[in-house]
């Protein structure tokens, strides 16, 4: 009974896995792939490389793929700024003018289909830049701040939710030994809602890292981001290269999922070591 | 339930008028919406003093002494500490440290950098700092531990790094929030103790919250007890136990005996009160002011009535019931004697001797008590 049942999981195991990663992986493996068919697996010349270096040398990839990180960049850190200052009056100030409006507005993102979000948005900056000329064009700063709009509101979801659970009597403790209102947010609220400002950050840093829709309106010519360069692309039928492409994103976050489990442990140990 | 004999070699600051008390509350009430939890309270706390609230749950105790902090605005009212007012002074610019009721130690700093937190806000060199949180750690015996995350310890040492940090400053008035709340027992009275022969060695002014009418009594100088937030009465440990000025304090104070009853003689010099609950008349030799067939209560307490299976002599104050039931407490034991009446008494006999008259179950016993025991309440 106890073996057939541990068998059944093993299955469920395997087969939760298979299902989420057999893509993934199928996929990896074809960037190996010499033949130009992605389907097709050229046995006599594969493992190859030669994909990578085609990839090095496809500037419009590259020069989508910089757009992107400065754009992914910027937004999740304007992101979260906004999203901490959203997230602070939200869940300090218990009443003033518009609180009500704030919050709305602040969560509306969330459940707004994103061709809406992008729609009104394109709207906006034309609208802008026939009033008053600013933002002129679209281009990177328009794909920034459309950015910012909508991964804000998830910033502020998180942070807070972080707040909701923190005991204010930390902050006045510090204010009861002579620290300053602005000193103690610096010295002790920031701190100690660090982890929840730095998955805000990331979750707003994944978020426009992998937006389509949103960035298709706010976009101009020549600030094509990686998603809309690869669809574009990927209609056209997929090239080998978008495989390699995708193989280097899956390396680059395992290498920094590894190495931020390596410094917690390290941590850990230190802080064990210390006593 | 021990009594501190203090003796003081000065006459109390709080029975001198000439001297200056060191925080006083003028007429101070704060509400939340249309719910008072302080209300119109008036009081005096002078230079080394350790003051308790005492109160129940909810009564407003942490309302005041977050007011004296700074953390909460009175609704109207004043706050003196030192002779200044504390109107509009932000908790970084008042002389006064604060422990938390739950501690509020910094969880990202370790003990030595919670303990040193205060005195970098004042700009003490480092050396200087090194110094006094090694001092005070010390004191509180938590040396040891400087470089452990708060994490890591235990609820009593905990607490000890919430007082270290307070102290470390040395404030002029140190507010403590039922400080000793997360404590078992036994170690509880150790630390109020410990907390003693701090404040003697540092000469700070303790306002202590607690809702631990034992813990009070220990610790406190004076105590005020609080109801619904005001306080009804203030005194020292010994005044409010013998001496309590309604039947709310009365009862929150220890345990007591209360028979509600109605003037029947009222002179300068005794009074006699008939209650029906007791089923006889209480006389007391000293006079109260209040009118005739008044209503009263006279509250006598546990340990202040003799039980003896023989009649003892005299006439007044004696009544007649049966043991329903007897707790063996160590120390002391409690008797439950019901009274014809229907009314319990309790009556507690300390386990002196082991051959002490052998009262059981359902005997028949005779109660009596001294004339200047009870104590007569109007309200
Ligand atoms: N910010 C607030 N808003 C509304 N009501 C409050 C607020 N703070 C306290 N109260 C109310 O005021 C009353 C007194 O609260 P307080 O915290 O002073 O009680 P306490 O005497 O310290 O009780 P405990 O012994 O349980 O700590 C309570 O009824 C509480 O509900
Ligand atoms: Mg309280």
């Amino acid at each position: 009974m106890n073996e057939r049942r541990s068998l059944f999981i093993l299955c469920c195991l395997g087969f939760g896995f298979a299902f989420l990663y057999i893509p993934i992986l199928s996929m990896v493996v074809f960037s190996f792939n010499a033949s130009k068919l992605v389907t097709v697996w050229d046995s006599a010349h594969s493992p190859t490389l030669k994909w990578y270096a085609a990839l090095l040398d496809n500037d419009e990839i590259l020069d989508a793929a910089w757009i992107s990180l400065k754009v992914a960049v910027i937004n999740a850190t304007g992101a979260s700024i906004l999203g901490m200052l959203a997230g602070f009056s939200l869940s300090r100030f218990s009443k003033f003018r518009g609180r009500f409006a704030l919050n709305a507005m602040t969560t509306a993102p969330l459940v707004m289909p994103e061709v809406i979000t992008g729609l009104s948005l394109l709207l906006t900056f034309v609208a802008m830049e026939q009033l008053i000329g600013w933002p002129a064009g679209r281009g990177l700063t328009t794909i920034t701040i459309a950015h910012i709009t909508f991964s804000m509101a998830f910033v502020t979801v998180v942070i807070q939710s972080r707040l909701a659970t923190f005991d204010s009597a930390l902050e006045e403790a510090a204010m009861d030994l002579g620290a300053h209102p602005m000193k103690v947010f610096f010295v002790i609220t920031l701190p100690i809602i660090f982890p929840a400002i730095l998955s805000g950050w990331l979750l707003a840093f994944t978020m426009s890292w992998d937006d389509l829709v949103i960035s298709s309106f706010a976009s101009g010519p020549g600030s094509s981001t990686l998603p809309m360069v690869v669809f574009s692309k990927v209609r056209l039928g997929v090239s080998p290269e978008i495989n390699v492409l995708a193989t280097i994103t899956i390396a680059v976050v395992t290498l920094m999922m590894i190495s931020v489990a390596l410094w917690m442990a390290r941590a850990a140990r230190l802080d064990k070591a210390r006593q | 339930m021990s009594i501190p004999a203090t003796v003081p070699l000065k006459p109390a600051p709080w029975k001198d008028p000439s001297a200056r008390p060191y925080v006083q509350l003028e007429r101070l009430t704060k509400k939340f919406g249309d719910f008072t939890a302080v209300d119109d309270i008036s009081l005096k706390i002078y230079q080394g003093e350790i003051f308790c609230l005492l109160g129940a749950s909810g009564c407003g105790k942490t309302t005041l002494l977050r007011m004296l902090g700074g953390f909460e605005t009175p609704t109207s009212g004043k706050i003196l500490i030192d002779g200044e007012d504390m109107a509009g002074v932000p908790p970084y610019q008042r002389p006064v440290n604060m422990m938390f009721q739950s501690y509020a130690i910094f969880p990202h700093m370790n003990v030595e950098q919670n303990v040193a937190f205060g005195l970098k806000q004042d700009g003490v060199s480092k050396a200087q700092i090194k110094e006094r949180v090694a001092t005070m750690l010390d004191l509180v015996k938590m040396g040891d531990f400087a470089r452990r995350k708060p994490h890591q310890l235990s609820g009593g040492q905990r607490q000890r790094v919430a007082l270290a940090r307070s102290l470390v400053k040395r404030p002029k008035l140190l507010l403590l929030d039922e400080p000793l709340g997360a404590l078992d027992k036994k170690l509880r009275e150790h630390t109020q103790f410990e907390l003693i022969s701090l404040q003697e060695k540092l000469g700070v002014t303790f306002v202590v919250v607690t809702h631990d009418q034992e813990e009070a009594m220990t610790l406190a100088s004076r105590i005020g007890v609080m109801n619904h937030g005001e306080i009804v009465q203030t005194g020292t440990p010994s005044e409010i136990y013998e001496f309590p000025s309604t039947k709310f304090v009365a009862d929150f104070i220890g345990s007591v005996n209360m028979f509600e009853g109605k003037l029947v003689e009222d002179e300068p010099n005794y009074v006699r009160i008939q209650s029906d609950e007791l089923g006889s008349t209480i006389f007391v030799n000293h006079g109260i002011s209040s009118p005739p067939q008044a209503v009263v209560w006279a509250a006598i307490r546990p340990e202040k009535i003799f039980m003896s299976i023989a009649r003892p002599e005299g006439t007044d104050n004696i009544v007649q019931g049966a043991v329903q039931d007897i707790a063996y407490l160590g120390d002391l034991s409690i008797f439950l004697v019901k009274l014809p009446t229907g009314k319990v008494v309790r009556v507690t006999r300390p386990n002196t001797s082991r051959h002490s008259e052998e009262i059981t179950w359902d005997q028949q016993v005779y109660l009596n008590w001294d004339s200047t025991s009870p104590v007569v309440v109007t309200r």
